[in-house]
């Protein structure tokens, strides 16, 4: 506990003396709140009764929207790379197909799905789940097939099956790459979400701070903003929460430093 | 009744590699036979071929009687490397290993358990199989071929990672266990000692392309004990196989 404390303090220092010196810059220079408002004024900002609220039911959009993409692209992703893998041929005929999806810019897509799928929640959770579920589905067929060779033919010779040897090798190994992607996955949600709630829609804090924007409350538009970036941050702890519960059998160093899964 | 194992003239090769060039043997019912041979002759091969896991190019793989060319799970297997799952327990490794052999889960559970103690890991069992040692590994992976019910134990050097004592400790253990037994063994080693200690038969092969350059019988009675190292009958036989092994006698049958 103190070691986290160790490591945890170094960052947040540097965060403090960042928006101490901002403070004292707005003072100093007088700049009008409406170009740069000073960390206190964001604060003052945020905390007023008619802005709070706003706040607070924009954030619980977006984080809906986030979870439920993210939760669908992963298992999308999961899936998909379990039956390329699976099914004879399907990776040599998928991989093109799968980079092929990532050169299309996403931001395109967004004014296609609105046409098809209308205004509501349904292309923006459809989005999110296309941006999360390839760094998934790539990260996940490389552990699948990056098996220990030794284990692999110690298993064949005992005379598992192909089922076992998914079951019981390829997934358990695949499932640090998976996690991988996920954290990349958890990443690209956010900002997807954000930018889809900022091309349509009534609600989110994408739609919140374009709002803010036309009305010139620079204020508003960093508090939105500062609130994103702390769900971003969450979910990447989130991520890590979640690997470190489920995979318990690495060695502790090998755990800590990550491994080089992905892309 | 048919042998446990007949190799016949398999040759085998990787590429442009022969490994095996038209190796033979036989393991009756109930004979313990050793196989030794230079690092690199293909030892690890042969068994790989045996079990199915490496097709052959040529000849023929029987095990008790019926042809097993590339049919897997025949036999009770120990591989030169530990190869534990590292997402499961030392206990949930052998656990797998039976349960793929068909053995019912709650006895694999307690046989396990039981085997782990006789083999001083009984604190172990829950433990990931990285926090083991070398040798603790072997003893897991071991005691995992042991309790695989296939008449045929295939063996790739058991004891190749353990210190001098554990080794002999081990050897001692496998000799009562397996006089007892009596199950059919084919034994790969390094240890010409362990060998002669152990064995009905050894096979001598020679280096890569390797082809069988001697079988001998063992002609110690059994029950036998660690004592049998001190008898000159013992050291004869050490210093045959040991000549028959020096590099220059390889190299001389080779005409290479
Ligand atoms: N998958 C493979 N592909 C190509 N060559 C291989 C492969 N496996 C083994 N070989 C080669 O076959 C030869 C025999 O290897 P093998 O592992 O059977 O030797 P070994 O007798 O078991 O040696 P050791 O006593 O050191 O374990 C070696 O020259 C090795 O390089
Ligand atoms: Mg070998």
């Amino acid at each position: 506990m103190g070691n986290k404390w160790m490591r945890g303090w170094p960052p947040l220092a540097v965060i403090a003396l960042c928006a101490a010196a901002w403070e004292a810059a707005v003072r100093l220079f007088a700049i009008e709140p409406y170009i740069l408002p000073s960390p206190s004024a964001i604060v003052r900002e945020a905390m007023q009764p008619n802005v709070w609220p706003r706040l607070e039911m924009h954030t619980l959009a977006t984080v809906w929207r986030t979870l439920t993409g993210l939760a669908l692209g992963v298992l999308a992703g999961t899936l998909l790379a379990a039956v390329i893998h699976l099914v004879p041929g399907a990776r040599r005929a998928a991989a093109p197909l799968l980079v092929l999806s990532q050169t299309v810019p996403y931001i395109v897509l967004v004014p296609l799905l609105l046409i098809w799928l209308g205004f509501g929640d349904e292309p923006k959770i459809v989005l999110i789940m296309l941006v999360c579920f390839f760094p998934v589905t790539v990260a996940m067929l490389t552990g699948l097939r990056e098996c220990d060779p030794a284990l692999r033919g110690y298993l064949a010779m005992i005379g598992a099956d192909r089922w076992t040897i998914f079951a019981k090798l390829e997934l358990p190994n695949a499932v640090p790459y998976l996690f991988s992607g996920f954290r990349i996955a958890a990443a690209y949600s956010v900002t997807t979400t954000v930018a889809a709630e900022w091309f349509g829609g009534g609600s989110g804090l994408g739609y919140y701070i374009k709002l803010s924007y036309s009305g010139f409350q620079t204020g508003r538009v960093f508090a939105g903003t500062i609130i994103i970036i702390a769900f971003s941050m969450l979910m990447f702890g989130l991520a890590a929460l979640i690997e470190r519960l489920v995979v318990r059998w690495k060695p502790e160093a090998e755990r800590r430093g990550g491994h080089g899964a992905g892309a | 009744m048919a042998p446990a194992l007949e190799v016949r003239d398999v040759v085998k090769r990787y590429g442009d590699k022969e490994v095996l060039a038209g190796v033979s043997l036989t393991v009756e019912d109930g004979e313990f036979v050793s196989l030794i041979g230079p690092s690199g002759s293909g030892k690890s091969t042969l068994l790989k071929v045996i079990g199915g896991l490496e097709p052959a190019e040529q000849g023929e793989i029987r095990i008790d009687g019926r042809r097993a060319e590339g049919r897997r799970g025949l036999i009770a297997y120990m591989p030169q490397q530990a190869s534990l799952l590292p997402w499961r327990t030392v206990a949930g490794n052998i656990e797998l290993a039976l349960g793929i052999a068909g053995v019912p889960r709650g006895e694999a559970k307690r046989l396990a358990r039981e085997w782990l103690g006789r083999v001083g890991l009984a604190d172990y069992a829950d433990a990931w199989p990285h926090t083991l040692s070398g040798g603790m590994q072997q003893r897991v992976s071991f005691i995992r071929a042991l309790l695989s019910p296939q008449k045929l134990m295939c063996l790739d050097e058991p004891f190749g990672a353990l210190d001098a004592l554990t080794r002999q400790h081990m050897q001692e253990w496998l000799l009562s266990m397996w006089e007892a037994n009596r199950r059919a063994v084919l034994l790969v080693t390094h240890s010409i000692e362990e060998a002669l200690l152990l064995s009905d038969r050894i096979v001598v092969l020679s280096a890569r392309p390797a082809s069988v350059l001697r079988e001998l019988a063992v002609p110690f009675g059994r029950p036998r004990s660690a004592k049998l190292w001190k008898t000159p009958e013992f050291a004869e036989l050490r210093d045959a196989i040991y000549d028959l092994l020096k590099p220059a006698a390889a190299g001389g049958s080779d005409g290479a």
